[in-house]
């Protein structure tokens, strides 16, 4: 009972309390600049959460074998390898998507979640739990996403997922979509704000 | 003059921080004063100058579709592209590498001042990024490449600059809301300095 209660938290934990985005402040680079609309958002979400749970296992598996002067290599070799893969999948079966991620696919190879879930658990866990937290910590990374997502595109665009929500009549007598959510730098002040609310809940990580 | 133009547009149309959120995650950690944010802006911008280069010669004469020709007409027909992203970042990695032991063998004073920021940037996404899109965009030749390499990090170390400057002040005299200190307030003040940069949207030479 212990056990699974263990597992169930390291499932768990990432996706509020310890979430990769906006607590421990991993993988802005590549959460930031697919949100604007909510399809990519998503891919990238699945994505990562792909990568991060078999790169776990997979390091978890070798753990003890790697010699630790080259563990950083090892690390990013066995990335680079998940990520061409999904790569080549995503070119393969939702090319349109992949052409609007760009080089950001690839840089999950440099996203910090990746390097930082590998040293700090991985490297030290057995290949269940490490496989929950890939899970775990790849859950938590796409629910932000999708959040920011959500409010980039619905108040930018007035659609979600490509669907118009706002009414018509809304434009008819004078709505105008917010240009400026669509553009990058409003990215990083939907994840400040998120990052405000989600502390003023929990008081504990105030600094 | 096209070359300058790419590395006036780097640094402030195609900011790697403002623009696509490059190298972010070592932004908001080195972020808290204005010295060591200069170090490592500084070691970036290098690691870019040099790395773009040699990524750009390894795309064009050994990874692109049919670039080993010159090893002879029968691979005239190879394409290596899918190999790129590991090429590249092993490029890097061993870059930073050899960076950090010239750097400890002939300036004992800048190795100990740049401390972990060097091994660090090897998983900094601005470098791996700056390739990536050398490789998106086609750039005619290697002077480019060089120049637009230049642009990024100089880019970079503005913003991170820029930003360590804000917080060193933003410490001592303002009273900002607890939940929002740290990094909330940090993410808001780059969101609003990035709506500045994109003024410079447009800009030709």
């Amino acid at each position: 009972m212990a056990i699974q209660n263990k597992n169930l938290l390291t499932l768990f934990n990432p996706v509020s309390k310890d979430n990769p985005v906006i607590v421990q402040i991993l993988g802005i680079c590549s959460c930031l600049a697919v949100t604007a609309k909510l399809e990519p958002a998503c891919v990238m979400g699945v994505s990562v959460i792909a990568v991060l749970a078999f790169a776990n296992v997979i390091i978890s598996l070798i753990r003890k074998t790697i010699p630790t002067n080259i563990r950083i290599i090892v690390q990013l070799v066995v990335v680079a390898g998940l990520v061409v893969i999904v790569n080549q999948l995503l070119t393969a079966y939702q090319y349109d998507v992949s052409k609007q991620l760009s080089v950001f696919v690839s840089l999950i190879v440099t996203n910090c979640i990746l390097m930082g879930r590998l040293e700090a658990f991985a490297m030290a866990n057995k290949p269940w739990p490490s496989f929950l937290d890939g899970i775990g910590n790849g859950i938590g990374y796409a629910l932000i996403l999708i959040i920011v997502a959500f409010f980039r595109e619905l108040l930018g665009s007035g659609t979600l997922w490509g669907v118009q929500v706002i009414p018509q009549i809304w434009y008819d007598h004078g709505y105008a979509n917010n240009g400026l959510m669509i553009l990058p730098p409003m990215a990083l002040i939907v994840t400040g704000c998120i990052i405000w609310i989600h502390r003023s809940y929990n008081k504990d990580l105030q600094e | 003059m096209e070359n300058l133009n790419i590395f006036i547009r780097s640094i402030f149309v195609d900011n790697m921080i403002f623009a696509y959120f490059l190298g972010m995650c070592s932004f908001l950690a080195v972020s808290k004063n204005v010295k060591t944010a200069l170090g490592l802006g500084a070691a970036v911008t290098f690691m870019l100058v040099i790395s773009l280069p040699i990524n750009y010669l390894l795309e064009n004469y050994v990874l692109r579709a049919g670039a080993l020709k010159w090893l002879g007409p029968e691979f005239a027909t190879v394409d290596l592209s899918f190999l790129s992203l590991i090429m590249f970042i092993a490029v890097i990695a061993s870059l930073t590498q050899l960076v950090e032991m010239a750097v400890e063998k002939y300036s004992p004073s800048l190795y100990a001042s740049l401390g972990i920021f060097l091994p660090l940037i090897a998983v900094n996404c601005a470098i791996l990024g700056g390739s990536l899109f050398m490789q998106q965009r086609d750039f005619p030749n290697i002077l480019t490449a060089t120049c637009a390499g230049a642009g990024w990090g100089l880019g970079w170390l503005l913003a991170i600059v820029g930003i360590a400057a804000i917080r060193e002040r933003l410490q001592q005299y303002s009273n900002i809301p607890k939940p929002l200190r740290g990094v909330g307030i940090t993410f808001i003040i780059t969101g609003l300095m990035g709506i500045a940069f994109m003024s410079f949207l447009g800009i030709k030479i």
